[in-house]
């Protein structure tokens, strides 16, 4: 049942990228509200999918690397909704949406059995889950701050395309990424802390230098220093969104890297 | 009955003669209550503004009406003389007057096209014609469907978007830098007319902080007060800069004032919020390179002029999707006024065909004494299949030719061979009485 549900929401998650996409192209109003009711009707299938994946496992499905995919996918888009019913910006679709997309057709392209649990793993979901809810928020800082970079070359270059109109303003994007860097970093360090103890009792050491661990505490860093960079030195603007994009480009390659690398007990 | 509208605009007439002609608001109950009782007027609505003064009412004749409503413009205007008013009018009937209410309404009329203000003085003449009761069955209808045509074509094409003055170019611009522009502060450095207008601008928009420097201190000072602001000295603005989020330049200085250093030093004072620098003076004064600096964002005359220029191009284009609109529009609601014209007729010849029916049955009936219902269910039958059948044809005729320009005629036809005078006479005095009876809308939906 969990399979049919995730293609469902698979395919509405697909039509609603292509509506979020072509609304970029015209002034069509409908679009975006008829895109944002995909999306949440594929949001509805989505929670339908993991809540019947949840029975049907008999424990919180976040033990592979296509259940945790999947949940990032569920809260981008369930922190999208919040964002939008809030705010109603349209654009955000645009760029969230297929993000979501993306990462959910990643996951349906990893093995999808449900994993039947060592004890130890048992409570592994606290790690995973903070882990993931960090990223979601340092996607949305990269998302921001995407489009901060995009508005910020229109208004220098002076060229004022749909993409201008419907951008949000400069330091309402700033202010997003600022907030989404303050929201993620407390949570990436909770999910490494949990890692580490997890490790520590299923391993018996709680770091053992693999490339993924190196990689988390890369990212861990990083984000620090883009946080402290803005509270204290005035990093912000231009230089945050910078700094985020790349940023989540290490995230992305972290979580590679957690895929390729046998270490973890996702792979 | 017939639709007219007779008046002068900005483009026909000076604005000595326009102000002669405006109705003030506190003027215009009394000027519509004697629009109704005008001769020959069965409805009427005044609408001016200071570009147009222009009188729509539905009249009996309409060479008639024409004469009449000029007669009206030169009554409320003693000081004009017919030669002196006649050139500039315009008279416009039908569906021409239906026309040129939504182009007005629409705002494609209007010296801006896609100006705001329009809409809502075509709802205000509305508003003040239903509190007068000068308005009726046909133009309630007819001015109902131009406010909302005007709101389809503002929400429909893209006619009212975009800045089409320099100034409003520069808050459009400001508003894609800031979310909220209450909390920020503008710094004018030299008080050209243009700067002031896009200072007075933004404080509209929400800027409450306005900080403002001139060469001559007093000058500053008087500026100051005219916009709540503070007058900052001349030499101490390149400090006061980092303050700043939007800077607008327009002194007659011959050389650059801000150079790249001087935004930088106030770019890191404000720990890289973004600045937003106008530069509308010419020659400049804000040296190109500030341009290139991060979160800096200059914008002189030519690109503001630019993007005006645009923006003017692309509501031309928006326009034309507008004029087809109200194209449309018009035609729906001619074909209702037409039929409006054969509907009273149609009616009448139904109800006087009912009524002879009706007493003709029961007339045969009481001579037949006794009846069971099915023979009377049949001589009923019989008699209103020979009316109908007899009827069919002309009323299928009315109903087709009110379309077309013989409507009336026909209509006159029919009340002539089927004497329908007192019938039609009649069902109006009886809708006089309901719509005076009946309590008037709110307003405009």
């Amino acid at each position: 049942m969990n399979v049919l549900f995730f293609e469902v929401t698979l395919l509405l998650y697909f039509l609603g990228t292509v509506l979020f996409l072509s609304q970029l192209a015209g002034r069509l109003e409908g679009v975006s509200q008829s895109a944002f009711v995909v999306a949440g009707v594929g949001f509805f299938f989505h929670t339908l999918a993991l809540v019947s994946r949840m029975i049907e496992a008999g424990h919180i499905p976040l033990t592979s690397m296509h259940e945790a995919l999947s949940f990032f996918s569920w809260a981008l888009v369930l922190v999208f909704l919040v964002v939008e019913l809030r705010l109603r910006l349209h654009i955000l679709g645009s760029f969230i949406l297929p993000l979501a997309f993306i990462s959910l057709i990643s996951a349906a392209a990893l093995p999808k059995e449900i994993k039947a649990l060592a004890p130890i793993f048992r409570n592994v979901w606290m790690h995973v889950t903070l882990s993931l809810l960090g990223t979601v928020a340092f996607a949305i800082a990269f998302v921001a701050g995407l489009m901060y970079l995009i508005q910020e070359h229109l208004l220098k270059s002076k060229h004022r395309n749909v993409l201008y109109h419907k951008l949000p303003p400069l330091d309402f994007l700033d202010d997003l990424n600022g907030k989404a860097i303050s929201f993620g970093f407390p949570l990436l360090t909770l999910g490494i802390i949990t890692g580490a103890l997890f490790a520590e009792f299923s391993r018996g050491s709680f770091l053992n230098w693999n490339a993924e661990q190196i990689g988390a505490l890369g990212t861990w860093l990083f984000y620090l220093v883009v946080l402290l960079g803005r509270v204290t030195v005035g990093w912000r603007a231009k230089r945050a969104a910078y700094l985020t994009v790349v940023g989540f480009a290490g995230v992305i390659f972290t979580l590679v890297g957690v895929l390729v690398k046998g270490q973890h007990p996702f792979a | 009955m017939n639709i007219i509208v007779v008046g002068l605009n900005h483009r026909t007439a000076s604005v000595e003669l326009r102000e002669h002609l405006a109705v003030s608001e506190a003027r215009l109950p009394e000027a519509l209550a004697r629009l109704k009782r005008w001769p020959g007027v069965t409805e009427g609505v005044i609408l001016s503004t200071c570009n147009r003064v222009e009188l729509y009412a539905v009249v009996k004749d309409t060479s008639h009406g024409f004469d009449s409503l000029r007669e009206y413009l030169l009554k409320m205007a003693p000081a004009i003389s017919h030669d002196d008013l006649a050139p500039y009018l315009y008279y416009f009937d039908g569906s021409h007057a239906i026309r040129h209410l939504f182009r007005v309404t629409a705002s494609l009329d209007s010296m801006v096209v896609g100006e705001p203000q329009i809409l809502g003085q075509v709802k205000e003449a509305f508003e003040a014609a239903l509190t007068q009761k000068t308005t009726g069955l046909v133009l309630n209808k007819v001015l109902k469907k131009a406010i909302s045509v005007g709101k389809r074509v503002r929400t429909e094409t893209g006619i009212a978007e975009n800045a089409v003055s320099v100034s409003y170019a520069a808050v459009e611009l400001a508003k894609k830098i800031f979310q909220n522009l209450a909390g920020k502060t503008v710094l004018l450095i030299g008080a050209g007319e243009m700067a002031k207008l896009a200072a007075r601008h933004l404080v509209q928009a929400g800027m409450q902080n306005v900080l403002i420097t001139t060469r001559n201190y007093e000058l500053a000072v008087d500026v100051a007060k005219r916009f709540h602001g503070l007058p900052v000295p001349f030499d101490d603005f390149p400090r006061e800069m980092a303050g700043a989020d939007i800077v607008i330049c327009s002194t007659g200085a011959s050389a650059y004032l801000i150079g790249p250093e001087d935004v930088q030093r106030a770019l890191h004072t404000r720990r890289n919020r973004p600045m937003f620098l106008i530069d509308i003076s010419v020659p400049r004064n804000i040296d190109p390179e500030v341009g290139r600096l991060d979160n800096a964002y200059l914008y002189n005359i030519d690109d503001l002029q630019g993007q005006v220029e645009k923006n003017l191009e692309q509501r031309r284009q928006e326009a034309m999707k507008a004029e087809d609109l109200v194209q449309s529009e018009v035609g729906l609601i001619v074909r209702w006024i037409k039929s409006l014209e054969v509907l009273p007729t149609i009616v009448a010849l139904r109800r006087k065909a009912g009524d002879i029916q009706r007493g003709e049955v029961n007339r045969i009936l009481a001579k037949f004494g006794a009846v069971s219902p099915r023979q009377r269910e049949l001589v009923e039958d019989l008699a209103s299949a020979i009316t109908n059948k007899l009827l069919h044809g002309a009323l299928v005729a009315l109903k087709t030719e009110a379309d077309s320009t013989n409507g009336p005629l026909f209509a006159e036809i029919a009340q002539r061979l089927f004497d329908l005078e007192k019938e039609i006479a009649a069902a109006a005095a009886k809708d006089e009485t309901e719509q005076t009876s009946t309590v008037l809308p709110d307003g405009p939906p």
